[in-house]
């Protein structure tokens, strides 16, 4: 049946490289390529899929959906490029003037989103009382006053994740004064506890909005070209799991930090283990997450993006500067290693091709670790401390990652994870997946579709295992509304968050359902 | 004369943080909060005891109830002026200065928040000396000041005044109180005089949270052994978070953790009990450090404070403890906040005396 699409094409753009794999219906691979990584991320993303196509000697004809790890929005925040303007709307007064929305962000970011800020009445209180009610007529009167320029609203209200009514009402406020002209993101469809995060993270939710439209158009531009144009394509987000396009518009911020989850999926599919430690040995540097459930661990922490505090999922990552290209330098009785890489300049500067640069890969090629390159290396004292020292450095990281006493699996990946020994401190056995180097692409290629929640649920004369059985169904919505097949999706992790100091604290939940996506 | 500028709030929501013994909130809020004040209204200065009218009022003030609703309802900036306000119409005399009435965690930083915009000093002093689950756990309860009258307000300008008989009718009243407002209020009590205040209240404690803040942010590499120095402290021992067991009841997060000891102090293992704070430390089952005395777990690089709701399991810790105020090692005192008062059944021996023990 050559003419029935059934193929998956996988991409994820990286620091240093953009990788691309084909996959079939049964997840085999049928095609792999790197390419250089493009400045202008969506012709890089078109250049690898061309690539691949040809690689594959596949006709798009066959390519149902295409799946995108991508970068554009960590660099418009990171370089200040392509930003909305905000109206940040906060619905918390009485309380919270204290400390006003935006206040410690950097100042040229703050300029470059922000046209307005205000706080008006409203807001939760823990337990789902009103803080107050609503002053609709002062966000009315906030909306009006907006310059004619104002891309978006960005609203947050007090205890959202508890009762989201007054967000809710507000977007109505903004939809009456402007229409459907302005964009508005609310707080408790994006952050969890911790108004300044969650506010932080929505406004930088809609400051990426009108960028990823454009992105967005670039990306269908780019698969028209490349004779795509029927096939479906999905960003993936920060825990590996996919959007469809039409939710990623509104919610562009979760596209952040998804490269580490996508080798951190591509690496449970490839070696079919779904709990264990994931090494991601690149060019430059190493990403070490925890696998479990077939997920990556998420932080506890907020993460900061651009500066900013947020309170975002994101995974929890020990990253160290250890690549494939780190530098190894002799400094008199000892080495040292990195942290600067001759990154993808490795095939003219290592030593295995003849270059004058003792890297990592060179250590692990004179150890016998791996073979590669055209020029021999002799395993000197210097190369044999620097893999030494570069094994701690892996030890520590993995040490820092465990979640339990115990040994585990571990999976290497990544163009560089040669350098992983065979052996580590708690690692029961290291595996070596077959397409290891591309595991990111094909985490990307292989996703299924999530939605979590995050609250706080009040008894309210329920059991317990009501209110679970509440927060089970909102997260399953979650994910259908995010692209899921409603048939197929399940609670893949369910945790109680302890609430100290509160006699009386309800349920704090967090609750994550995935499922394949609909219509594969 | 010091100022509370932005790097000295800086330094002292650090300090705050290790003078919580794993306790009292997070302090990001606090310091937030405190450094927009002195954009608004220039820096609060810091004022000893000694340099204040004895005859005049301090105002000890803080946050009642769970720090988590104050991660998203926070003061609006009155909550201050509004108990200052209550307290001198009721007794006719005037509020010199505010205290916070605990020094560790997300209270350390409340006076500094509030005393610039209502042209008043923050005293160097507090109510613990760093933190305690309970208002009656104050040295001024203990020094028989009178919990009355109590003072609480939220953002919408609710005001409750509370005639407590006594310190436990204090911490029930105020707590029922506190739920009401939404889980948490702002509250004063134990007020005094300035006079009173010199012999009752913990001394030096804002300028203790500053210089320990210092110097761990200036010692990058060495932040630990600049901490042990700073407050004449002990390192009980340097490793890894290897356990955590916690669970939460009747608001208390209770629980264990062991840490697993790295580097010189590899082979080893120890055991912290935890009530909110870090109760105990026990080394191979011998008790090494207990509250009063304060048992703070810090990041080995940083010199941070990890408090009991955020370890886990791989962190790379050190676990500190130095001598707290010499108030609570009277026998009143530890009757109130010793080993016993928390459950456990053996007498406070100074962490001092222990660690000299050892060695």
């Amino acid at each position: 049946m050559p003419n029935v699409p059934e193929l998956r094409l996988g991409v994820d753009v990286g620091g240093t490289h953009t990788d691309a794999v084909l996959i079939d219906r049964s997840e085999r691979l049928l095609g792999k390529v790197k390419v250089t990584t493009d400045p202008d991320v969506a012709s890089g993303i078109a250049a690898a899929i061309s690539a691949v196509l040809d690689v594959g000697a596949t006709m798009p004809a066959r390519v149902s959906h295409v799946m995108i790890g991508t970068t554009h929005a960590t660099n418009a925040v990171l370089e200040r490029t392509g930003l909305a303007r905000v109206a940040v709307l906060r619905i918390g007064g009485p309380a919270t003037h204290a400390i006003p929305p935006l206040f410690g962000w950097p100042e040229d970011l703050r300029r470059a989103v922000s046209v307005a800020e205000t706080i008006v009445d409203g807001g939760s209180e823990f337990d789902g009382r009103e803080l107050t009610s609503f002053d609709s007529d002062a966000a009315a009167r906030f909306v009006a006053s907006l310059p004619g320029d104002v891309d978006g609203v960005a609203v947050s209200s007090v205890f959202s994740p508890v009762s989201a009514a007054h967000e809710l009402r507000a977007a109505e406020v903004i939809r009456a004064e402007r229409g459907s002209d302005v964009h508005v993101s609310l707080s408790h469809e994006i952050g969890t506890l911790g108004l300044l995060e969650r506010e932080n993270a929505t406004v930088l939710n809609e400051a990426l909005v009108t960028t990823t439209r454009h992105f967005i158009a670039a990306i269908r531009r780019a698969l028209e070209y490349s004779g795509l144009g029927h096939a479906t394509a999905y960003f993936t987000q920060n825990d590996g799991t996919l959007m469809s396009l039409d939710y990623i518009t509104h919610f562009p911020v979760l596209t952040i930090g998804s490269g580490p989850a996508n080798s951190i999926r591509g690496a449970a599919h490839l070696s079919g283990v779904e709990d264990a430690v994931v090494v991601d040995v690149g060019g430059t540097s190493t990403d070490v997450g925890m696998l479990v459930g077939g997920f990556p661990r998420e932080s506890v922490f907020g993460v900061r993006i651009g500066g900013i505090a947020t309170n975002f999922r994101m995974p929890d990552l020990v990253s160290i500067a250890l690549g494939g290209g780190t530098i190894c330098r002799s400094t008199g009785d000892d080495v040292r290693i990195g942290p600067d890489s001759v990154g993808y300049h490795l095939e003219q500067e290592a030593l295995a091709f003849g270059g004058p640069t003792p890297t990592l890969s060179d250590a692990a090629i004179a150890a016998g670790r791996t073979h590669f390159g055209n020029a021999a290396v002799t395993l000197t004292p210097a190369l044999g401390r620097s893999l030494s020292i570069a094994d701690e450095m892996l030890a520590e990281a993995v040490d820092r990652v465990k979640t339990a006493k115990g040994d585990v699996v571990l999976i290497a990946v990544g163009g560089g994870s040669v350098l992983v020994p065979e052996a580590l401190p708690g690692i029961a056995a290291v595996l070596r997946p077959e397409h290891f180097e591309v595991a990111n692409a094909v985490g990307a290629a292989i996703g299924t579709v999530s939605g979590q929640i995050d609250r706080i649920f009040q008894q309210a004369g329920r059991s317990r295992q009501q209110i679970i059985d509440e927060a089970c169904a909102q997260a399953c919505n979650e994910a259908v509304r995010a692209g899921a097949d409603p048939n197929a999706v399940e609670v893949v992790d369910l945790e109680d968050i302890p609430l100290s100091y509160l006699t009386n604290p309800g349920l704090r939940l967090r609750v994550k359902a995935a499922g394949p996506l609909a219509g594969l | 004369m010091v100022l509370l500028d932005a790097e000295t709030l800086r330094s002292q929501a650090r300090g705050c943080g290790i003078l919580g013994a794993g306790g009292g909130g997070a302090t990001n809020v606090g310091l937030l909060a405190a450094l927009r004040s002195i954009e608004l209204h220039g820096p609060a200065s810091l004022a000893d005891l000694d340099d204040l009218p004895s005859n005049e009022l301090v105002l000890p003030i803080g946050m009642v109830g769970a720090p988590v609703v104050s991660v998203e309802k926070f003061c609006n900036g009155s909550e201050a002026g509004r108990i200052v306000e209550r307290v001198e119409a009721m007794t006719g005399r005037r509020v010199a200065a505010l205290m916070a009435h605990e020094i560790g965690g997300s209270n350390g930083l409340f006076p500094a928040a509030h005393a610039a915009q209502l042209g008043l000093p923050v005293v160097d002093a507090d109510g613990m000396g760093r933190a305690f689950p309970e208002m009656t756990q104050m040295s001024m309860d203990l020094a028989g000041v009178d919990p009355s009258p109590c003072v609480m307000t939220d953002e919408r300008a609710n005001v409750v005044v509370i005639n407590p008989v006594d310190g436990r009718w204090l911490e029930s009243l105020c707590r029922a109180a506190a739920v009401a407002f939404g889980g948490r209020a702002i509250s004063s009590q134990y007020l005094m005089t300035v006079g009173r205040a010199r012999d009752a209240a913990v001394t030096g404690s804002v300028s203790l949270a500053i210089r320990i803040g210092s110097a761990v942010a200036w010692a990058p590499g060495t932040a630990v052994e600049a901490l042990i120095k700073e407050v004449g402290g002990f390192r009980l021992l340097e490793g890894k978070v290897s356990d955590v067991e916690r669970r939460v009841t009747g608001g208390f997060v209770r629980g264990s953790a062991q840490i697993e000891g790295l580097r010189g102090d590899a082979g080893r293992l120890l055991r912290l009990e935890l009530q909110n704070e870090n109760l105990v430390a026990l080394d191979a089952g011998v008790v090494v450090a207990s509250v009063p005395d304060i048992i703070s777990v810090v990041d080995t690089l940083t010199g941070d404070a990890v408090s009991t709701e955020v370890l886990r399991y791989g962190q790379r810790v050190s676990v500190i403890a130095f001598p707290c105020d010499p108030v609570w090692r009277s026998p009143a005192g530890l009757r109130r906040v010793g080993p016993r008062a928390f459950g456990y059944d053996f007498d406070h021996v100074p962490v001092e005396v222990l660690c000299a023990e050892r060695t």
